[in-house]
């Protein structure tokens, strides 16, 4: 994957250019089967383990573009700030005049490469993704706090099957679609929290 | 296939097929040509309606989603939010080539009815997403804030 | 009073495309007159119909995309023809050369900003002319001495015998008398529209802020097709074969037809049409084709820059100078393809039955347009017609050195046959993938600074012209295309070891002029340049222009007037912003620019406000001055900030404005206008705003401690 790089000079790029949410290798494609892990006999290192594979999705370009830093989504597999400047707004829909649903429609309209979704939206600042690591990602998801106020199954729940969240497998236009399938992800997810919802470090 | 739209009040059978989008049928079929095309990717704003009050861009809504809702064009707009924006648009000579006014008009009226006094930041989150080739950007900025004056906002 | 009313003095039939070089002559330094000028027609019934109502209507031969010819015509008349502001009306010049001649091209065209520039006298004689023919036919009607009537606001009036009258009553007999010789104009100290602040409205202001103004792609008519051509994707390569099974399974499509420049795919309305161009399969003859990069283009043209070129301007027949004692400076500017994007795609109505051609569409070059049309069609000049519509932006990209939307317009018709009428849509991706581009530039440097000042210049410039070979290479002289060097050939400044050189570079790629032509990449990199010298000198950027402008005061004046206007006390401004200074003379204007600058979110440049000083001469309308400088700034900073045309494999990598990114309101900055006020001829101002912002703001970074950008887009997504 390129990375977004401002060049203010060719001949002094390394001084003055900035890599922007770098998503410098190829994006991963599949996902382990949860019995992959069953020879990890450490109950904590298999959650562990389990969570890092769930990661691929989680920290994939179609769910962190909308679980931006900043009140700003990012947008392609590059990760770009969201051309025009949208921002998370009201409850996640965006500001008076430019609401997400002003583009984004109940379902991707390929022609246009423009994906949509009946729930779309940002998620709000305490689900903040991007530029966290996996460990904190993690640690952020577990609190109810930070997570909408769900409990272990309802996140469970909302991961496998939320259709915002399956989306990700379905974004249409040239966008890589999420790894694996969300039984796939949702399954790793159950037998995560059901392996003691260990976070990584 | 036909499909039952409404649009500025009125109902309207259109045969076409279900990925025809919004934009199309208006110009096309109902010829409201007030609406236009710039990009088709939902990426410069010209084609912005309103659909049950919502600014919404057309080229990438198919007819088939239309369903029920209520579209508002250009050609119908109205009410004091729409007067005072057109009004502050003459007042202040906004156009220039004028191909993007529409959707600038749309876009405005649309953030008034929701923030009668907005600041600058407020008009850059609303109306971003309409782009002016002329870049007449200076003075759709002004037109809003005196529209936004005379509507005692 | 009606155009077709007037009798040609003489009549000037053209013989179609091969006949474009028409004594031609734009007005760019160093271009002379081709051919001997027409006769300028000022018959007030050729350019104004004054109705029953009292409403005058202007019939404005420039195209109306935005610039504003509609209202400064309007303006002109009304004020030598003593008019009301609120009686007058405007529209477009049917396309006749013989009526309709741009006086300093000699063929009915838009272009080089001289709109006003070129049809102010014109228009100030027949509005002169006009006033002059109601007044006597009032005298005839109330058996009184021209001399004793007065005309004010529309009124004409015999204050002995207390008659008035208006406008509409006397129309129909002023337009049977004779046209007078000579008239008097107004003393400009007389003025009250011309030149005076908010004393007019654009005409077009209110139809185009409610949808009602009517563009060529709004065009109905029964039993029309909506046409959409598949272009090639690389540059220079030609249609081979097509395969329309599939295409013409799609609901509404009606045919495909291979024309020059694609195949065309006729429907009953334009998504069918997309979807149709989508579903055909089209092969490509790309044994010319382009095949190199953008990059590898770039290299190309520096290892050419390498190599001495042809002088150019200033000092280009003395020898060479070996470089001067002192610090050597050296640098480059690497320039990107740019469309213009106009927010109109290139669209196009035409009617052909057999013995006539009706085309309606935004056309700037209406005569050239005109002979290319009617040589598709063997028709001959004047069976050709064409109703000029109002147009959604141009930039240059309607005014085209080949016609080569006229004659695909035209192919398109002739190609369904006669009594089809069709309306031909450019999609925006036709649009950015379709060349036409300002070219790609590259400009080498060398500077030697010593004794605190500049002691030598030397440029080298690449870059392709789209006037050799073109109908229009009349303009260039032994060989040279001034387009390529304007604005580094000869500087503001005064340096007087200076040499410039040029190589051409080809391409099958098509350019075109874009707004303010050789000065977008001339402007930047001599500007950025010249700025590099003075920072290597000590000196300050407006004092050490100033210290270089002795012998051109008028571009020392607008540089004062930005400064004064801006309260320069230097580069740094504080809070993390700096200033950077940019001075350019193009179409006969000045204009100087001061840009505050930060470094803004996701690290980008923010261009803060920009302070903005022209002379173009008499102005007509300020406040479109005005517009035109802020347009002109926020299209120069949408671009030297975001936009590039990347070539991959010899054809565009991008196509719509996802890639090809555009200014938007959150970016462009505050802009403040001063006009100097002058008494000069009225110069251009459609393109001038453009060529010192790009500099101005790369001058603002350097002084944020940052390189000036050698090579623009200054975002660059790589």
């Amino acid at each position: 994957m390129r990375s977004l790089v401002i060049l203010l000079t060719c001949a002094i790029a390394a001084l003055t250019s900035v890599a922007l949410n770098a998503t410098n290798k190829a994006l991963p494609t599949t996902l382990q089967p949860v019995s992959a892990f069953a020879t990890i006999k450490d109950p904590k290192a298999r959650s562990v383990a389990l969570f890092t594979e769930a990661g691929k999705v989680i920290q994939h370009p179609r769910c962190l573009n909308c679980h931006p830093a900043t009140e700003r989504p990012t947008q392609t597999d590059a990760m770009r700030p969201h051309e025009p400047l949208v921002v998370r707004g009201d409850g996640g829909i965006g500001a008076a005049g430019l609401r997400c649903i002003t583009c984004h429609h109940n379902a991707n309209f390929d022609p246009a490469g423009v994906p949509g979704n009946p729930k779309w939206a940002l998620a709000p600042p305490e689900m903040a993704w991007q530029g966290k690591s996996l460990g904190d990602i993690c640690r952020q998801i577990k609190d109810p706090a930070r997570n909408g106020g769900r409990s272990m199954a309802e996140l469970v729940h909302h991961m496998a099957e939320d259709e915002l969240v399956g989306w990700g497998w379905h974004p249409g236009g040239k966008r890589t679609p999420a790894p694996g399938t969300q039984a796939e992800f949702g399954a790793l997810i159950k037998a995560w929290a059901d392996s003691g919802a260990n976070c990584p470090a | 296939m036909a499909y039952q739209i409404k649009v500025n009040g009125t109902d309207h059978s259109v045969d076409a097929d279900e990925d025809t989008p919004l934009l199309w049928v208006l110009r096309d079929w109902l010829h409201l040509t007030g609406t236009k095309f710039g990009c088709g990717i939902a990426r410069c704003g010209a084609c912005t309606v309103h659909m049950d009050g919502q600014p919404l861009r057309s080229c990438t809504l198919p007819i088939s989603a239309v369903g029920t809702s209520e579209i508002t064009t250009i050609e119908a707009v109205e009410g004091p939010e729409a007067k005072a924006v057109q009004d502050a648009w003459v007042a202040h000579d906004v156009p220039q080539c004028g191909y993007c006014q529409s959707g600038q008009v749309m876009s405005a009226v649309a953030l008034l009815r929701e923030v009668p006094k907005p600041n600058d930041r407020d008009i850059d989150l609303a109306m971003n997403g309409n782009i002016c080739r002329c870049a007449t950007y200076v003075r759709i900025r002004a037109a809003i804030h005196a529209a936004s004056e005379k509507l005692g906002g | 009073m009606g155009a077709e009313d007037i009798t040609l003095s003489r009549r000037t039939a053209l013989q179609g495309a091969g006949a474009l070089v028409l004594g031609f002559l734009l007005p760019l330094k160093g271009v002379r007159a081709q051919g001997a000028a027409r006769p300028m027609v000022t018959a007030p019934n050729a350019f104004l119909r004054i109705g029953a109502d009292d409403s005058v209507t202007v019939l404005v031969k420039h195209i109306e995309f935005g610039q504003g010819p509609w209202t400064a015509a309007a303006t002109i008349i009304a004020e030598e023809l003593d008019a009301d502001w609120a009686q007058m009306r405007a529209e477009h010049a049917p396309a006749n050369v013989a009526l309709y001649a741009n006086t300093l091209m000699g063929i009915q065209a838009t272009g080089g900003s001289s709109a006003t520039a070129e049809s102010y006298d014109q228009m100030r004689i027949v509005g002169a002319k006009a006033r002059a023919m109601l007044v006597q036919a009032a005298a005839n009607a109330w058996k009184v001495k021209p001399a004793e009537i007065r005309v004010e606001k529309g009124v004409i009036s015999h204050a002995a015998s207390k008659r008035q009258g208006r406008f509409g009553q006397f129309a129909d007999a002023a337009s049977k008398l004779p046209e007078p010789a000579d008239v008097k104009l107004k003393d400009p100290a007389a003025f009250t529209l011309i030149g005076k602040d908010k004393s007019v409205a654009r005409l077009d202001s209110a139809a185009k802020s409610t949808g009602k103004a009517i563009f060529t792609i709004d065009i109905h008519e029964p039993g029309m097709l909506t046409v959409v051509v598949a272009h090639p994707p690389r540059f220079g390569a030609k249609p081979a074969s097509f395969d329309a099974t599939d295409a013409l399974k799609v609901k509404g499509v009606v045919a495909v037809k291979q024309i020059g420049s694609g195949f065309a795919v006729y429907a009953e309305n334009m998504w069918a049409a997309i979807k149709g161009r989508n579903a055909l399969k089209t092969v490509w003859d790309n044994s010319a084709a382009e095949t190199r990069s953008s990059d590898q283009m770039f290299a190309d043209y520096r290892a050419l820059a390498a190599k001495p070129g042809r002088a150019v301007g200033t000092n280009k027949d003395a020898p060479e100078k070996p470089l001067p004692q002192g610090k050597l400076i050296e640098a480059e500017f690497l320039l990107p393809y740019l469309a213009h994007a106009p927010m109109e795609p290139l669209d196009g109505y035409m009617l052909w039955d057999g013995q006539t051609a009706k085309a309606r569409f935004g056309s700037q070059l209406q005569t050239a347009d005109q002979g290319a049309i009617g040589k598709v069609f063997g028709l001959p000049m004047e069976k050709v017609f064409i109703e000029t519509m109002l147009a959604g932006g141009s930039f240059g990209r309607r005014a085209q050195t080949t016609a080569h939307f006229a004659v695909e317009l035209a192919e398109v018709a002739k190609a369904i046959g006669p009594n089809k009428p069709v309306k031909l849509v450019w999609t925006r991706e036709d649009d950015i993938k379709g060349g036409y581009y300002r070219p790609l530039f590259y400009h080498k440097f060398q500077g030697v600074v010593a004794g605190g000042k500049i002691a030598a210049w030397r440029n080298r410039v690449v870059g392709q012209s789209f006037m050799k070979g073109s109908p229009f290479e009349s303009m260039m002289h032994d060989g040279v295309d001034p387009i390529v060097t304007e604005g580094a050939d000869e500087l503001l400044y005064a340096i007087g070891d200076f040499r410039c050189e040029f190589h051409y570079a080809d391409s099958p790629i098509t350019t075109l002029w874009w707004r303010s032509v050789g000065h977008t990449h001339t402007g930047y990199a001599v500007e950025c340049f010249l700025d590099r010298l003075l920072q290597e000198a000590g000196q300050d950027p407006v004092q050490g222009r100033l210290a270089l402008m002795a012998e051109k005061p008028r571009a020392a004046a607008v540089l004062k007037a930005v400064a004064d206007l801006a309260g320069w006390k230097g580069s740094a401004a504080g809070n993390g912003r700096a200033r950077g200074v940019a001075v350019c003379e193009s179409f006969g204007s000045f204009v100087a620019q001061i840009a505050e600058v930060s470094i803004g979110d996701n690290e980008e440049p923010r261009v803060h406000k920009i302070w903005c000083a022209v002379d173009c001469g008499q102005t007509v309308n300020p406040d479109i001055v005005r517009a035109q400088m802020e347009g002109g700034i926020g299209y120069a900073v949408g671009h030297a900030l975001y936009a590039e045309v990347p070539i991959v494999d010899g054809g565009a990598a991008i196509g719509n404005f996802d890639e090809y990114r555009s200014l938007r309101i959150n970016e462009m900055p505050e802009v403040e206008v001063v006009i100097v006020p002058s008494s000069e001829k009225p110069t251009g101002v459609g393109e001038p705003g453009v060529p010192p912002t790009a500099p101005a703001i790369a001058n603002a970074l350097a002084h944020l401690g940052r390189e000036r950008p050698s090579r623009l887009p200054i975002v660059r997504r790589v």
